[in-house]
C-alpha cells in the first residue's frame, strides 16, 4: 500500500502542476488573438457610437491590464468560481454543466460502440491476417477514417430522415413530449442513434487498426504456440490469451479518447444540433468569450489528467510487469 | 410613397373606420383565409444572447423579441405606422415633441399594468443608454413627461423626424420598469427569461437546444394569437436546416436561414415557399468599402474602375442564385420612400475600367499587372466569401491582382474598424427603416470612431456630405428630407467611398402550411400574432 500511496501523491502533485500550467498557457494564448469580446458583441449589435465598445469592455472587465485580469481569474479559480459568461448570460459553471450530460452521453456511447465493435472486428482481422476477410475489414476501417464526418452525417440524415423517415434530423429530444420516463429515454435514444453512429465510425477505424496490429503481434508470441501445441481450442486461445494481451495498447487509445471526451465533437454537434461542449467551445472561441473558454479548457484538462491516472493504475492491474513509476 | 402628413394620428375613430372596411383591427393586413386556432409554430434561430431587443440590436434577438414584446406601432408595407400598444403617436411640427398614448388595459405577462411610466423608463434608461442605435436616435432626448397613466410626451432638444420610423417592436421596445428599475440592466435575469407584453410569453430556454414560447392568454387583441406555442429550434448549421425543411420538421425561418443554393433547391419542393415580401425593413445592402487612407485608392478613377470591372448581373445570377438586384447606392431599393435611381451608375465595362486605371497612372507591367489589392470578406455566412472569389477573377481580367484574406469575426472587426488595416472589404449592412439610422453611419465623418464595428470604416470625410446628412437628420419636413437624401445618393455615387454591389434582402424560407407569417416589412421579425398553421 505505501507504494500506491507514494505513487498517488506524486501523481496528484504532478497533475496539479500540469493543470496550473495549462491554465497559464491557455490564458496567454487566448489573449494573443486579435479582437476581443467587446468587438464581437458590438458587431452583433451592428455598431454603436464612440463609447459603446469601450463601455462594453468596462462591463466585461476587459479594460484592465492583462496581469490584473489573470490574477483575478486565479483568485476566483481557487474558490471554484469560474466567472460569468457574457455571451451566454449565465455563470460559466452553469453553462458547462448544462451541456455536460449531453456531451457525456454522445461521446460515451460513440466511444463505447467504437471500442466494442472495433475490438471484435480487429480480432477477426488480426486472426485472419493477409486473408480476404482481413482486407475487407481493413478497407472498411480506412473508409471510415477517411470519410469527412459532416458529409457522412448529412448523408445519413438524407437516408434515415428524408427518405425513410425513421429518425429525426437533429436535436436531443422532441420538445413538448409528454410521457413516462421510459418514453423520454426512448426519445433521446432515437435522437442519439445517428450522431453516435456517425461519430463511432471515425473512432472505430482507429480501434480496428490498433487491435489488428496488436493481435498479429501477440499471435506471434511463444506462449500462443505453446497453447496451440498442447491442444487448446482456437476459441479458447483467442478469448483467454490473445484478447487480454492484445488489449493493452487499445486500452491506451481508449484512455486517450475518454480523456478527450469533454472536447466533444464540433462537427457532429453542429450537424445534428446536439447541445454539447464541442459547439460551446467553438462558439466561445469565435465570440472571444475567454472566461467561458478557460472554464471549458480547465474541465477538459482535469478530465484528461484524471483519466490518464486511472489508465496507469489499470495498466498496473492488468499487467503487473509494468509496475507503478 | 410621399409622406404627406406629418402627424400620424391614430385615433379610435380611425380604427373603427378600418374595422368597418372589413379590415380586422389591429391586423390591418390582408389575411389569406380563415385562421385555425391552436397548433405549434416551429422556427429556426441561431443562438441569440438575450431575448430583449431593448438592450441589444443583434439580428437574431430582433427576430424573436417582437413575439414577446409588443411594439408601440406596427408598420405596413408603405412604412405607415398602425396602432399596436400605442393608439396614437403624434410628432409636433418642429419635430421636437413626440406624444405617445397607450392603449387602455394593457398588462405585462406577470399581470402588472403597462403604463406611461414604463415607456418613460425604457426611453430614458434603456434605449438612450444601451441600444447601439438608440444611443444616436435618442441622443437628443432630454426628458419624458407622463401627464397621465397612458400618455408619454418626449422632449427632444433637436428636431428628430426620423424617430417616427424607429418605433417598431425591436427598435423602441418598452420593457417593464418594475422588473428593471434599480437593477443592473445588462445582467438582469429577465433578459434571458423576459416578462413581456406580446402575444407569446416565455416558457423556457434550453441553451443550445430550443426556446419555448406559449400563447399569452391575456393578450389585448381578441382571438390573437392563433397559435398555441412557438418552438424556436436553435440550429446553426445551414445544411442541417435545409434537411429539416425538407423533412418538414420546421415551419419557417428568416434572415437567410439556408445557403442561397439550398434555398433555390427547397423552393422547388411543393410544400416550401420563399416569400417575396416581408423583408423590406431589413433591406440588406452589399457593398465594397474602400479604405481611403491607402494612397493608391484615393483617386476616384481607381474606384470607378473597380466598379466597372465587376459584372453584377453575372454575380446575381451565379453567386446570389437570383436573389437580389444590382444596387445603385447605399440606400436599397426596398426603402421605397427614400430610394432614388437617378444617380451616376457604373455598368460592366472592363475596357473602360482599364482606361481609367491607365489615366490614374496604373499602367500594366510586363505580366499585365497594374495594382495589387487585398479584400476581406465579412465572415458572416458564405455569401461574402463567394462574392470575393468572383471579384478576384473579374479584377484579374483588368490587371488588378486581388488577394482574399480570411479571418474570423473578431479579427475582422479589429482589422477593418479597429486598426483600419485593409484595402477593400466586402460586407453587407441593413439600411433599416430610415437612412439616418442605418446609412448615415458609413458616410458621416463624425462617425469615424476606431473600435466600433459598422462605423465609418473607409475614412470618408467630405464636408459637403456631412452638411447634407446633418441637415437631413435635423429636418422636420418629410418632403425636404427626401430631397436631401436624393442629393446624398448622388454624392455617394460620385465620390464612391463605398462601391454598391447588390441589394440582397434577408430572404425567408417557409413551409406553405404556415400562414400570415410575413404581414409587415419585418416579416419573420414580426409578432406572429395572427400567424397560424393550416391543416
Amino acid at each position: 500500500m505505501p507504494e500506491y500511496m507514494r505513487f498517488m501523491v506524486r501523481r496528484l502533485i504532478q497533475s496539479l502542476l500540469i493543470i496550473v500550467g495549462i491554465v497559464i498557457v491557455n490564458f496567454v494564448v487566448l489573449h494573443l488573438a486579435p479582437g476581443d469580446m467587446a468587438d464581437v458583441m458590438a458587431g452583433l449589435d451592428g455598431g454603436g457610437d464612440a463609447n459603446f465598445t469601450q463601455e462594453l469592455r468596462k462591463q466585461y472587465g476587459l479594460d484592465q491590464p492583462l496581469y490584473v485580469q489573470f490574477v483575478g481569474y486565479i483568485q476566483h479559480l481557487m474558490v471554484f468560481d469560474f466567472g460569468y459568461s457574457f455571451t451566454r448570460n449565465m455563470p460559466v459553471l452553469d453553462a458547462i454543466l448544462d451541456r455536460l450530460p449531453a456531451t457525456l452521453l454522445l461521446m460515451g456511447v460513440a466511444i463505447l460502440l467504437a471500442f466494442v465493435v472495433g475490438v471484435i472486428l480487429g480480432m477477426i482481422a488480426g486472426s485472419h491476417a493477409g486473408k480476404p476477410l482481413d482486407t475487407v475489414i481493413s478497407l472498411l476501417a480506412l473508409l471510415g477514417y477517411a470519410t469527412p464526418l459532416f458529409w457522412l452525417g448529412l448523408l445519413l440524415i438524407l437516408l434515415f430522415t428524408i427518405h425513410l423517415g425513421w429518425l429525426p434530423s437533429g436535436g436531443m429530444k422532441t420538445i413538448g413530449l409528454r410521457g413516462s420516463l421510459v418514453d423520454q429515454w426512448l426519445d433521446v435514444a432515437k435522437h442519439l442513434i445517428l450522431p453516435a453512429v456517425t461519430l463511432a465510425v471515425f473512432y472505430l477505424a482507429i480501434f480496428v487498426r490498433l487491435m489488428r496490429a496488436s493481435v498479429i503481434e501477440v499471435m506471434g508470441q511463444d506462449y500462443i504456440r505453446t497453447a496451440r501445441a498442447k491442444g487448446m481450442k482456437n476459441i479458447s486461445i483467442y478469448l483467454k490469451h490473445v484478447c487480454a494481451n492484445a488489449l493493452l495498447p487499445v486500452l491506451t487509445m481508449l484512455g486517450l479518447q475518454i480523456g478527450g471526451m469533454l472536447g466533444g465533437s464540433v462537427v457532429i454537434e453542429t450537424i445534428f444540433s446536439w447541445p454539447g461542449l464541442g459547439r460551446l467551445t467553438y462558439d466561445a472561441i469565435f465570440s472571444r468569450d475567454v472566461t467561458l473558454l478557460l472554464g471549458i479548457l480547465f474541465f477538459s484538462s482535469v478530465c484528461v489528467v484524471v483519466t490518464n491516472l486511472i489508465v496507469d493504475l489499470l495498466y498496473n492491474w492488468i499487467d503487473p510487469r509494468i509496475g507503478l513509476k | 410613397m410621399n409622406i404627406s402628413r406629418r402627424n400620424f394620428v391614430l385615433t379610435t375613430g380611425a380604427i373603427t373606420v378600418l374595422s368597418a372596411l372589413g379590415l380586422q383591427s389591429p391586423a390591418v393586413f390582408a389575411q389569406s383565409s380563415v385562421p385555425v386556432k391552436g397548433g405549434t409554430i416551429r422556427i429556426f434561430l441561431s443562438d441569440p444572447t438575450v431575448l430583449v431587443s431593448a438592450i441589444s440590436s443583434a439580428g437574431q434577438t430582433a427576430l424573436i423579441s417582437p413575439k414577446l414584446f409588443d411594439g408601440l406601432v406596427e408598420y405596413d408595407n408603405d412604412m405607415v405606422p398602425h396602432p399596436r400598444m400605442a393608439t396614437s403617436v403624434k410628432l409636433s411640427d418642429d419635430a421636437r415633441t413626440l406624444t405617445i398614448v397607450l392603449r387602455e388595459g394593457l398588462k405585462w405577462h406577470d399581470g402588472q399594468p403597462i403604463t406611461s411610466a414604463d415607456v418613460a423608463f425604457s426611453a430614458l434608461e434603456v434605449w438612450k443608454k444601451f441600444h447601439s442605435r438608440g444611443r444616436s436616435t435618442y441622443a437628443s432626448l432630454e426628458s419624458v413627461d407622463t401627464p397621465d397613466e397612458l400618455t408619454s410626451v418626449f422632449h427632444f432638444s433637436k428636431p428628430s423626424a426620423f424617430v417616427m420610423n424607429a418605433l417598431f417592436a425591436s427598435e423602441a421596445q418598452v420593457i417593464p420598469k418594475h422588473i428593471y428599475q434599480g437593477s443592473d440592466i445588462l445582467k438582469n435575469p429577465a433578459n434571458t427569461a423576459p416578462i413581456g407584453s406580446g402575444p407569446f410569453r416565455f416558457v423556457e430556454w434550453k441553451q443550445g437546444e430550443y426556446i419555448l414560447l406559449e400563447k399569452n392568454p391575456h393578450y389585448w387583441a381578441k382571438d390573437e394569437p392563433y397559435a398555441d406555442q412557438i418552438v424556436v429550434l436553435l440550429v446553426q448549421d445551414s445544411s442541417a436546416r435545409a434537411l429539416a425543411f425538407e423533412a418538414q420538421e420546421v415551419d419557417a425561418a428568416g434572415g437567410m436561414p439556408v445557403s442561397m443554393a439550398d434555398a433555390r433547391r427547397l423552393a422547388r419542393l411543393p410544400y416550401i415557399e420563399i416569400p417575396t415580401t416581408g423583408n423590406e425593413a431589413y433591406g440588406n445592402n452589399h457593398f465594397v468599402e474602400v479604405n481611403l487612407r491607402r494612397p493608391y485608392l484615393q483617386d476616384v478613377r481607381v474606384r470607378q474602375a473597380l466598379l466597372h470591372a465587376i459584372d453584377r448581373d453575372f454575380m446575381l445570377k451565379n453567386v446570389y442564385f437570383g436573389f437580389g438586384t444590382a444596387a445603385t447606392g447605399p440606400i436599397p431599393v426596398t426603402m421605397k420612400t427614400f430610394y432614388s435611381p437617378e444617380v451616376p451608375t457604373y455598368g460592366y465595362d472592363p475596357q473602360k475600367a482599364m482606361a481609367l486605371l491607365d489615366e490614374a497612372g496604373f499602367k500594366p507591367d510586363a505580366k499585365g499587372k497594374r495594382l495589387s489589392l487585398t479584400i476581406d470578406p465579412l465572415p458572416l455566412g458564405d455569401i461574402y466569401s463567394a462574392a470575393a472569389a468572383y471579384m478576384k477573377q473579374a479584377l484579374a481580367a483588368v490587371g488588378v491582382d486581388l488577394t482574399i484574406r480570411s479571418a474570423d469575426i473578431a479579427t475582422y472587426y479589429r482589422r477593418i474598424y479597429g486598426d483600419y488595416d485593409y484595402d477593400l472589404t466586402f460586407a453587407g449592412a441593413s439600411a433599416l427603416t430610415d437612412p439616418t439610422i442605418g446609412v448615415q453611419r458609413f458616410f458621416w465623418s463624425k462617425n469615424i470612431i476606431p473600435g466600433v464595428p459598422f462605423s465609418n470604416g473607409s475614412g470618408y470625410s467630405n464636408p459637403e456630405m456631412d452638411a447634407i446628412l446633418e441637415q437631413a437628420a435635423a429636418e422636420p419636413n418629410p418632403q425636404k428630407r427626401i430631397e436631401l437624401f436624393n442629393k446624398f445618393q448622388t454624392l455617394a455615387a460620385t465620390d464612391l467611398p463605398i462601391l454598391p454591389i447588390a441589394d440582397a434582402p434577408y430572404f425567408a424560407v417557409r413551409n406553405k402550411r404556415l400562414k400570415n407569417a410575413e404581414v409587415s416589412p419585418f416579416g419573420f421579425g414580426g409578432s406572429f400574432s395572427n400567424a397560424y398553421i393550416e391543416g
